[in-house]
């Protein structure tokens, strides 16, 4: 996030786009609906009608996959009605006049044409978010999950720049990141192309200065694979092994048939796991770890803060901490890679982590500090981009909208859309050991709209067939409100009818997230 | 402009214009007791336990420190024999109120022994109040020295069936002293909507929806109301009756599941989590929870757990040691390395994962194995 959770109370209109933030996100969903409680104005725009549409001054139904249609709707009003903010763009920004010219044809009309949005709707929310002081834009997986992920994401950036909200309080545009840690792991280095705090492998200088740090010699300067093209890869025959920690790819990969054939394929898999998953029966080596209550070090939050994670409770006899594991195969292939506990590692991490260098465990022990904070006495960053951006001008994208990858048809009539429910976490590896949330939420289900069940002849509990041209699954039909006609939903959370058996594999050239939110399918009752 | 002061209990103070009497003693750590005040929301001055005395030209009067608002040169006193007398008062009848069954709550004049039969039979339970010893209502009592069902007040205890249908919460609403915290806790700290007051005056009751149970309203169980339930009403269902304050450790930490990394207080008790609460005032949560944040913890202490590596011999995983795992992945690494290159091996790496867990992989990979395959689930 570009701002705080705290800020989002004090912003004057909030844009939330593809984020089920209630069920996902559901403490910061506390401080939006808290801004509504006290007149602020919530926009939703969405596929479903989500919970937070009950609290919203208006929610905008677009068809899934048409994003960049309606952001650049939104531009198109408020260039013509002359509301954008021209002193930021001089000051702040570069390459305005190109998207300019692109969103000059995204007329209410037309884009109302694409989305399914009303024009007037268009209309009313480009005024209401070019003339709100403060306005911030949350997003989610809705908005990156698709084949033009990225373009969405620069999209509504441009919106943002467009109008001013960014580097100042309440406003930004603020991706709500899935997972407690994915913001530490980008931030630590786990991505293909880059080291810790997202500096190049093909960087000369950085290579360099991590061999050193390493104490080794030719390190790769080619940009690595991501996963989904390991797995495309290992399909192919042409990747050997991998090593999978904590992960279980075998449940929340897209096209699972494909990703199972291709772990399988594999001359060597290890999976480091706490418990047993679909994945750990794959393997050929299991190694048990430790979890989150046995371990002491640090998360990295959404709003970038670094935050203290103490061990509580003893581990089982016979599992290891993670980082220890990984440690021993490295000194059992001859490289020197020791430490006396996880702060030691946290030392180094600082050591050549230029955004987290100011962050010690001491510092933080009561409350956590946002990167970058560069030295000890820095307060850290709450706020980015408040004087410039991180390449000194912010630089306007100009984007049109492009068909999702996959249409619907006559045999797969109905666009598939997956997600989250609020009682469970990805592959429930962790949720379903407690009873309660599976008395909530005890199984997989098919969210359609009552139109949709009638035409079907079916009901909520009614059993259904649902097949993509990639895989077939069977679960319950949930007649809902959230739901429009022509779209379902389902959460991809339960291994048995796993919704990533229909999903498309197809990525994003850039960011290479599959498409997980458009996929054409069929439904039929279950014989 | 001149500085606001007030003076408590003969100290001056200076405050904001705005900030009510009870906001300025808690800042300057003076105790008043309070039991319907919620920190953030609109007062409601419920329980009137909060009064205070405040000295006027023409004499004394006693207000509610909660949403009294502090004025320039205000004298206040916060514990006078007169606040005293009536919290006492206003104790006394919450006590009677319901079902307070604990010994605080006993007749003035009955045995211990008469007084436990009778509690048993009153409560259908076989316990005591499950929050004995960890309520603000029993603590004010024992602080004041308040009996219930003294003489002359005394009324059939209020016996309502505890509400049974979920998985989470206890809700015993013949302890109830409706101070009104859960309902602010519910529609204005996390906007959730499900309880209300039900019928004022003195058939008032807290209902969930429209009177139905929580299960089957727009509860979403995150459990700030058992946070804030000052007594034995809402109760933490897991782990019931155990973990009380004295028994147990707290750890405070960051929530594993999404990315808001909310921080939590882990109770431990014999090397279990009992329960775990929201950190009062700690950004970015401030206190708050969600239903998996505050109850998914059964999978730390689960049997289910792996405990020994495990290697597939003849297409079976069979339990092996350290040793003989970790020499068979460092050797096929490496003879996967060297012949057929560095990049055809991958580091999958966790977004659930700590910072050093995530570092150290990655080095591992691009140091060791020498590619920079590396990546994580966040993309799906
Ligand atoms: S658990 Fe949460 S949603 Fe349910 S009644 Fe309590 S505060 Fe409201
Ligand atoms: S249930 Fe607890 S918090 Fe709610 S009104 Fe009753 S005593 Fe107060
Ligand atoms: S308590 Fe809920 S909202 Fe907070 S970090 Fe955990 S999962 Fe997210
Ligand atoms: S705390 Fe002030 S009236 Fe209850």
């Amino acid at each position: 996030m570009t701002n705080t959770i705290a800020d989002l109370e004090t912003s004057d209109l909030i844009l939330v786009t593809g984020s089920n933030t209630t069920e996902n996100h559901p403490v910061l969903s506390t401080f939006m609906k808290r801004a509504a409680l006290k007149g602020k104005k919530i926009y939703v725009v969405d596929p479903r009608r989500i919970k937070l549409v009950d609290l919203a001054e208006k929610w905008l139904r677009p068809n899934p996959g048409t994003d960049i249609a309606w952001i650049n709707g939104l531009m198109h009003v408020i260039i013509k009605e002359d509301l954008h903010d021209k002193a930021f763009i001089e000051a702040r920004t570069e390459n305005f006049d190109a998207v300019k010219d692109v969103v000059a044809s995204y007329t209410p009309e037309h884009v109302a044409d694409i989305t399914g949005i009303a024009a007037e709707d268009i209309i009313a929310l480009a005024r209401a978010f070019a003339k709100a002081p403060a306005a911030a834009i949350c997003y989610c997986m809705g908005i990156t999950q698709h084949t033009c992920g990225t373009d969405n994401v620069k999209s509504l950036a441009n919106l943002s720049m467009l109008c001013g909200h960014l580097g100042k309080p309440g406003g930004g545009v603020n991706p709500l990141r899935g997972q407690n840690n994915v913001q530490g792991a980008c931030d630590m280095g786990g991505l293909p192309n880059v080291f810790p705090a997202y500096q190049a492998v093909t960087s000369d200088q950085a290579r360099q200065s991590y061999e050193k740090a390493w104490n080794v010699t030719d390190m790769s300067a080619k940009p690595g694979l991501p996963v989904t093209e390991m797995i495309e890869k290992a399909h192919a025959g042409e990747f050997k092994s991998m090593y999978v920690i904590g992960e279980n790819p075998m449940v929340t990969d897209p096209d699972l048939n494909h990703a199972k054939k291709a772990l399988a394929n594999l001359e060597f898999l290890v999976v480091q796991d706490i418990f047993e998953t679909e994945t750990t029966a794959m393997a050929d080596v299991v190694l048990p770890s430790f979890c989150w209550a046995e371990k002491d070090g640090t998360f990295s939050n959404t709003e970038r803060r670094v935050q203290r994670v103490r061990k509580a409770v003893n581990a089982p006899e016979g599992v290891r901490p993670d980082w220890d594991i990984i440690c021993d195969i490295a000194r059992r292939m001859g490289y020197d890679m020791q430490y006396e506990n996880s702060h030691e590692v946290y030392k180094e991490i600082c050591s050549v982590t230029p955004s987290y260098r100011g962050i010690t465990w001491e510092r933080i022990d009561n409350i956590g500090i946002h990167w970058p904070c560069p030295d000890e006495s820095h307060p850290g960053t709450p706020i980015l981009h408040t004087t410039q951006f991180t390449r000194g001008k912010g630089l306007f994208h100009a984007i049109e909208h492009q068909s999702p990858a996959e249409q619907v048809s006559d045999d797969y009539p109905f666009v598939l859309t997956t997600g989250r429910v609020l009682y469970h976490y990805h592959s429930r590896t962790m949720t379903k050991r407690t009873e309660g949330l599976n008395q909530m939420s005890p199984e997989c289900f098919v969210e359609i709209s009552k139109t949709d069940a009638k035409k079907l002849g079916l009901n909520t509990g009614a059993l259904v067939n649902v097949s993509s041209r990639r895989g077939k699954i069977s679960a319950k039909l949930q007649v809902s409100h959230k739901a429009v006609e022509g779209t379902v939903f389902i959460p991809f959370h339960f291994a048995r009818a796993a919704a990533n058996k229909l999903t498309n594999a197809k990525l994003d050239p850039t960011a290479k997230i599959p498409e997980l939110k458009v996929c054409a399918i069929n439904i039929e009752p279950a014989a | 402009m001149d500085q606001n002061t007030i003076t408590i209990n003969g100290h001056a103070y200076n405050f904001d214009p705005g900030q009510t009497i009870l906001e300025i003693a808690q800042q300057n750590n003076i105790d008043i007791p309070n039991l319907c005040h919620l920190k953030g929301t609109r007062a409601t001055g419920a329980c009137r336990i909060c009064i205070v005395e405040i000295e006027e030209s023409w004499g004394k009067k006693l207000v509610s420190s909660c949403s009294a608002p502090a004025k320039n040169g205000m004298v206040v006193h916060t514990e006078s024999p007169e606040i005293v007398k009536y919290r006492k008062i206003y104790i006394g009848l919450m006590l009677d109120s319901g079902n307070h069954n604990c010994d605080i709550g006993s007749a003035a004049d009955e045995s211990w022994t008469d007084f436990q039969i009778a509690a048993m039979e009153n409560d259908q339970k076989e316990e005591l109040c499950p929050v004995w010893g960890d309520c603000e209502l029993q603590a004010l009592a024992y602080r004041y020295q308040v009996k219930g069902r003294v003489s002359g007040r005394h009324r059939e205890p209020l016996v309502l069936p505890v509400e049974d249908d979920n998985s989470f919460i206890y809700r015993d609403m013949s302890r109830c002293i409706l101070c009104g915290r859960c309902v602010a806790a519910c529609n204005e700290v996390q906007v959730n909507q499900a309880i209300d007051f039900g019928f004022r005056g003195t058939n008032g009751k807290i209902i969930a929806g429209t009177g139905t149970t929580l299960r089957n309203s727009s509860c979403v169980f995150c459990g700030e109301c058992v946070q804030v339930c000052p007594v034995g009403a809402l109760v933490e269902k897991k782990n019931l009756g155990k973990g009380r304050p004295w028994e147990t450790e707290t750890i405070r930490t960051t929530c594993p599941y999404c990315g808001v990394g909310c921080q939590q207080l882990l109770h431990i008790q014999d090397n279990t989590i009992m329960k775990i609460t929201g950190v009062e005032d700690a950004e970015p949560n401030l206190g708050r929870l969600c239903v998996k944040g505050r109850y998914g913890f059964d999978f730390v202490g689960s049997q289910d757990r792996l405990t020994t590596p495990l290697i597939k011999k003849e297409g079976k995983q069979v339990p092996a040691s350290w040793d003989e795992a970790l020499d068979l992945v460092a050797k096929k690494f490496v003879e996967i390395r060297d012949q057929h290159g560095a990049d055809t091996m991958g580091v999958l790496t966790s977004a659930r994962t700590s910072n050093e867990d995530n570092y150290i992989a990655q080095k591992f990979t691009r140091a060791v194995l020498k590619t920079n395959n590396i990546d994580h689930c966040a993309r799906l």
